[in-house]
């Protein structure tokens, strides 16, 4: 299964949550994205984006100053 | 699935009726990210807010009368006396500063979050009336805005989850 990926490192507020959106309409349903970021509010932005939007967030970590998410596209 | 693609998508508006450069953002980020999140977005654009349409945006933050204004300077925060920020040149140097921390932080200008609303298919509603008073035509403005009045919003807003003033 194909994964694409986002780098939004060095991009605030609403910057990651949009080109992640731009990025997912591009993702068949069932791949995912992952997505990196430094923005410390992405953490609970994506969590809330992904509820609200009935995507998966399969994973979200933080390395060294690095957020990084997994979203799964389910529909 | 996108707002235009569903029939039973939220809602939300917004009167936008400030135009300098720090009050530009809410409204604009609320909208764009709304849009992402599968809201359908209507922005009503009066008063102040209007010049926020103009293809060429000039837009300033003045420190005067602004005591919650206090940039971060030399590891400390400060804010510009009234009786300094009302000399000439201030408006113009709180503006450059403003735009250079907006730069360093990674923070989106305001043409490239206008850009994306549009792109994101949030409709825009010049106010005829603003237009008319500050004697601007809409062949300064940007391709996508309709004009409309109070009616046009409130038809909006009636049938709208979340209706927001900025």
């Amino acid at each position: 299964m194909a994964e694409h990926l986002l780098d939004a490192k060095g991009l605030n507020c609403p910057l990651p949550i949009l080109k992640a959106k731009k990025m997912l309409k591009d993702v068949p349903a069932g791949e995912t994205l992952r997505i990196l970021a430094t923005d410390p509010g992405s953490v609970a932005d994506f969590q809330a984006f992904c509820r609200t939007t009935g995507n998966e967030l399969v994973e979200s970590k933080q390395e060294g100053g690095t957020y990084n998410f997994l979203i799964k596209r389910l529909s | 699935m996108s707002s235009s693609e569903s029939n039973n998508a939220k809602t939300m508006t917004i009167i936008v009726t400030k135009g300098t450069l720090d009050w530009a953002y809410p409204p604009f980020i609320l909208a764009t990210t709304a849009a992402a999140m599968g809201v359908d977005v209507t922005m009503f654009f009066t008063f102040y807010g209007l010049p926020l349409l103009l293809k060429k945006l000039d837009l300033e933050v003045a420190p005067l009368g602004n005591p919650a204004m206090k940039m971060p300077m030399m590891g400390t925060h400060m804010a510009m006396p009234n009786l300094i920020g009302m000399l000439p040149g201030m408006t113009a140097g709180a503006t450059t500063m403003m735009k250079n921390l907006i730069k360093k932080k990674g923070v989106a200008s305001i043409e490239e979050l206008r850009q994306a609303a549009i792109d994101s298919d949030v409709k825009m509603i010049a106010c005829q009336m603003t237009m008319d008073l500050f004697e601007y035509k809409l062949e300064d403005m940007i391709e996508g805005p309709t004009l409309g009045g109070a009616a046009t919003y409130m038809e909006k807003a009636l049938k709208s989850d979340i209706n927001l003033f900025i």
